[in-house]
């Protein structure tokens, strides 16, 4: 057997996509409600850029005792503090909500700093003390703002990429690939929901490029889609099935070395780019499967069923063949 | 025969070069360092030097360097706990004649300077130091403002002999002026008008966009829309050049502080390099001003116990448990009317602060110490202190505002722009000085965000990113090597010029490098593999379907080019939206990506290619390729 050309995927593959498109559409169905349900239901844990209150990072000089470091923040009174481990063994991430009556910013500020000092005073024992490596504060305005620049960076981007794809391609596909890209951050986001990890705002950013790979990744599908049926005369369904098994052995190489590197980013990124690393390698693999899956079944049914005529060249070269004597 | 045309080789070549040169400097270690810039009326001489370096020797300090230049001096340090100590033994030992700040020294040789070429800036997540954001209470600042209106329509009329009844303000910010019966309304408008508006100075022109309008026996004076804009913009301003000079004061100018308006009522200060939180926010949130005021004459305890107040007088407390003083509403001269303030000693010897004035508030002044002389006159030492108080179990958190009246002066002459305040305690006068010399703020200021990062977690996330990084860009290099083979390189050569390219464009622009900045790096790579991958699959595509190496080449990188402008354009969406919603180090992620999206495209679809054709474009007897 010859060794090279190297493989991951068969050459000329004829998997009969198509066939299973009813039966993947509603394992997507599924898996979107079952996200959404936990968004609903369980909600995100949101971090302080979005909350508000105040957050300290501590190193200790050995592993510190968790449970006793919560014990003497509740008996001095910060009964919400939330205490964990964070990156090695010898950090804490110590998490405290702002409180319903806090009077002004002002106050809260001048409390966080105080509370900073008394973190690591109530922390530190004999013979392993604490330093503070970074503490953040923020106030409650500023936390809404955040979250609802987030929002809206969401939704310029989602508008955004029906605008191009339209442009570029046909409506159809634009909404065709909008959902599919909707499907996987919303499964991504549901995933943080679900397991209850923390939301701050660079995983607001992982998932915004799980957006940009997962439209990346359709449209790599869509493109073919667009050139055979420009080029091959057989029924559509025919054409989106073997569009996708053309692209697939590129669809699936990319997203190997794409989730390759975001694994080098989890793996030796650190504690605050961990949440982004598990947004962006979620959004890969799920990004992946649903420009396989997802993405052509739509251009399938009900007004997105796509024809030939939709993507014969239009008006312009219609001209350009009646100027030809 | 593979065509590719030899402007694109010059092309390549020069984007290459560029980029190695710019890339450069940031290979170029940043050595942690101490800076001392000099206070007024010191120098950097060699006695400084000789200090200098007997602080370091009492800590064991071995420095790597000391430069001197023209206004400051930086010793440079082998490692992060030795330029903590040198800071701490350096600041104990210069006091008050230095300043001494953290910061980070380039060792990038000059020649690379003489390029322009400098290492990418570090966002604070990166090299250590505060971030705040301070929101300016605006309803101060117009409050202020709308008082000086008041009083100054009182004065006009009192000065063109115009009896009126009130001047007061409604609650839509319009001031209403009463006139007394059988007054001339519109004379009095008239003089309104012309003094009001005209007074201030000519630039800004406070009070210019004031209206006035009469009815019966009344003259509203309106605040339109732009008026209080401009209010509001003028505080902000204001306050942003105050805290300009007191960070300047502070920290020197060699720490580069980043102190930003953020929309219309919001301050961002960035101070790299500083730790110590608590100061920062003392030298940024202190609100302490200055009001002088005239005493009511009047027994104050008797007006304050019967509740009959004189009307022009409001009730002030004097400093350690003083009892009460009747002192004027209208305010000689405030803090922002300064010009200068400095510690000198009164003729007792004791602390006091010489304040110089601006020439209108020197001219009020004048006029009423010539009309005064012998009555007395006070300071008002105004300064919002945060309080946390326990009422009933529970945490109340509030913001008092400490007004305190000092002990009445006699007014022992007529006096205008220069005069002394008495009465402080050293450390007030020292406090008050440097305060009222950097100039007051003109609205009091709340922090709302606050970030902190420690040095060894600036330097431990640099490390991090960089070895994140680095093992994402082998990963990929390794597949792409087993897989691909030749090709295979020719897409790791594009992917390293890749990230040099953003590297030095980064660097080249100055823009701000941040953690999740360097995951924008790696998801750049990510990306940019894809651009390679659609190339390469679409060639061995072509070969399969019996096309010869070179013509599969040539279609291979054709066809792929739409696909890749395409899929690469929409991902690019996402990062420009990002960067225009985003914050901080948010931004720094949209910059990398987005500066990736482009170079990538350009090194896979040009740069790729030309190697491609240099390797197998003059080839006649190509049978297969190696990919």
């Amino acid at each position: 057997m010859k060794l090279f050309p190297l493989h991951l995927v068969p050459n000329d593959t004829r998997i009969d996509f198509m066939r299973l498109r009813w039966v993947s559409i509603a394992v997507a169905v599924i898996l979107a409600v079952v996200a959404l349900g936990a968004i609903a239901f369980k909600g995100f844990n949101f971090a302080l850029d979005f909350t508000g209150g105040t957050v300290v990072e501590l190193r200790f000089q050995a592993p510190p005792d968790v449970d006793g470091v919560r014990s003497r923040l509740e008996a001095a009174g910060y009964g919400s503090a939330q205490v964990q481990t964070f990156g090695t063994g010898s950090d804490l991430l110590v998490r405290l909500q702002p409180r319903e009556d806090t009077g002004t910013d002002a106050a809260a500020s001048e409390a966080s700093n105080r509370t900073a000092q008394d973190v690591v005073r109530l922390a530190s024992i004999e013979g392993n003390t604490a330093t503070v490596m970074r503490s953040e504060f923020v106030g409650p305005q500023v936390g809404k703002e955040l979250a609802m620049n987030g929002l809206y960076t969401l939704l310029c981007v989602v508008a955004g990429f029906l605008i191009y794809i339209a442009m570029r391609f046909e409506w159809k596909f634009a909404i065709a690939a909008i959902l599919t890209t909707l499907h996987d951050v919303l499964i991504c986001a549901g995933f943080f929901a679900l397991t209850g990890r923390e939301f701050d705002l660079t995983i607001l950013a992982g998932l915004l490029s799980v957006m940009g790979f997962s439209i990346n990744d359709t449209i790599v599908v869509f493109d073919r889609v667009r050139e055979n049926f420009r080029s091959l005369r057989v029924e559509p369904v025919e054409v989106l099935n073997r569009s996708v098994n053309q692209t697939l052995s590129r669809t699936i190489i990319t997203s190997f070395v794409a989730f390759l590197t975001v694994l080098a980013l989890y793996l030796y990124g650190g504690g605050s780019l961990e949440g982004m690393a598990i947004s962006q390698m979620i959004g890969i693999v799920i990004g992946t499967i649903s420009s396989i899956f997802v993405a052509c079944p739509l251009l399938t049914i009900g007004f997105m069923k796509v024809t030939k005529q939709d993507l014969m060249p239009k008006a312009k070269d219609v001209e350009a063949l009646a100027r030809r004597p | 025969m593979l065509e590719f045309p030899r402007w694109k080789y010059v092309v390549i070549l020069l984007v290459v070069l560029a980029s190695t040169l710019y890339a450069l400097p940031n290979l170029y270690p940043q050595d942690p360092s101490v800076q001392i810039t000099a206070n007024r009326g010191f120098a950097i001489d060699e006695a400084l030097r000789g200090r200098v370096d007997a602080a370091l020797k009492g800590t064991g300090v071995q420095p790597k360097e000391i430069d001197a230049e023209a206004d400051s001096m930086l010793v440079r340090l082998p490692s992060l706990e030795a330029q903590t100590a040198a800071n701490d033994a350096l600041r104990t030992a210069l006091g008050e004649d230095y300043v001494v700040a953290l910061s980070l020294a380039s060792t990038v040789p000059d020649w690379l300077g003489w390029f322009g070429a400098r290492p990418m800036v570090q966002g604070l997540d990166l090299q250590g130091g505060v971030h705040f954001v301070l929101q300016v209470d605006q309803k101060v600042a117009l409050d202020k403002r709308i008082e000086g209106y008041l009083e100054d329509a009182r004065v006009i009329l009192r000065d063109k002999r115009i009896r009126y009844t009130a001047v007061e303000r409604r609650a839509d910010n319009s001031v209403v002026v009463t006139l007394a019966e059988g007054e001339d309304v519109a004379a009095a408008q008239k003089a309104l008008a012309t003094t009001l508006s005209a007074r201030g100075n000519a630039s800004a022109l406070p009070g210019a966009g004031l209206s006035y309008q009469t009815s019966g026996n009344q003259v509203v004076i309106g605040l339109p829309q732009a008026e209080l804009d401009q209010i509001a913009g003028e505080a902000i301003e204001q306050n942003l050049t105050t805290l300009r000079n007191r960070v300047a004061e502070v920290l020197g100018k060699a720490s580069e502080p980043v102190i930003q308006r953020q929309g219309n009522d919001r301050v961002v200060v960035q101070l790299p390099g500083v730790q110590d939180t608590a100061e920062a926010k003392r030298l940024i949130g202190a609100t302490a001003t200055l009001e002088f005021r005239a005493v009511v004459e009047g027994n104050a305890a008797d007006a304050v116990a019967s509740g009959r107040i004189p009307p022009e007088a409001k009730v002030y407390h004097l400093r350690d448990g003083g009892g009460p003083v009747l002192l004027n509403k209208r305010v000689l001269a405030s803090g922002d009317e300064m010009v200068n303030a400095r510690v000198g000693v009164d003729n007792n010897g004791l602390p006091a602060v010489d304040v110089t004035l601006n020439n209108v508030a020197g001219q009020r002044m004048f006029d009423y110490t010539s009309a005064n002389v012998g009555k007395l006159m006070s300071v008002v030492y105004i300064e919002r202190v945060p309080t946390v108080s326990i009422v009933d179990g529970k945490e109340v958190r509030s913001v008092r505002v400490r007004e305190e009246a000092l002990a009445p002066t006699r007014i022992a002459g007529v006096f205008g722009k220069n005069f002394q305040t008495t009465g402080l305690e050293k450390t007030e006068a020292d406090n008050l000085a440097r305060l009222l010399r950097a100039g007051s703020l003109a609205a009091p200021m709340d922090f709302v965000e606050e970030r902190v990062v420690g040095p060894s977690l600036g330097a431990e996330n640099v490390a991090r990113g960089t070895k994140a990084v680095v093992y994402s860009f082998v990963f990929a290099l390794v597949f792409f090597l087993v897989y691909y083979r030749m090709f295979g390189l020719i897409t790791c050569i594009a992917l390293l010029l890749n990230l040099v390219m953003v590297v030095a464009v980064m660097s080249l622009f100055g823009a701000t490098m941040t953690l999740p900045g360097f995951a924008g790096l790696a998801l750049t790579i990510g990306m940019s593999v894809d651009a390679n991958v659609l190339i390469n699959e679409r060639i061995r595509e072509e070969l399969r379907a019996g096309v010869p190496p070179q013509a599969s080449i040539a279609t291979g990188y054709d066809k792929a080019s739409g696909t890749i402008f395409d899929s690469n354009m929409t991902a690019l969406l996402a990062g420009v939206f990002l960067y225009a919603f985003g914050t901080g180090p948010l931004q720094g992620f949209a910059v990398t990506m987005v500066i990736g999206i482009l170079t990538s495209v350009f090194t896979a679809v040009t740069v790729s290619r030309g190697i491609a054709t240099l390797i197998y474009g003059g080839r006649r007897k190509l049978k297969s390729l190696p990919i």
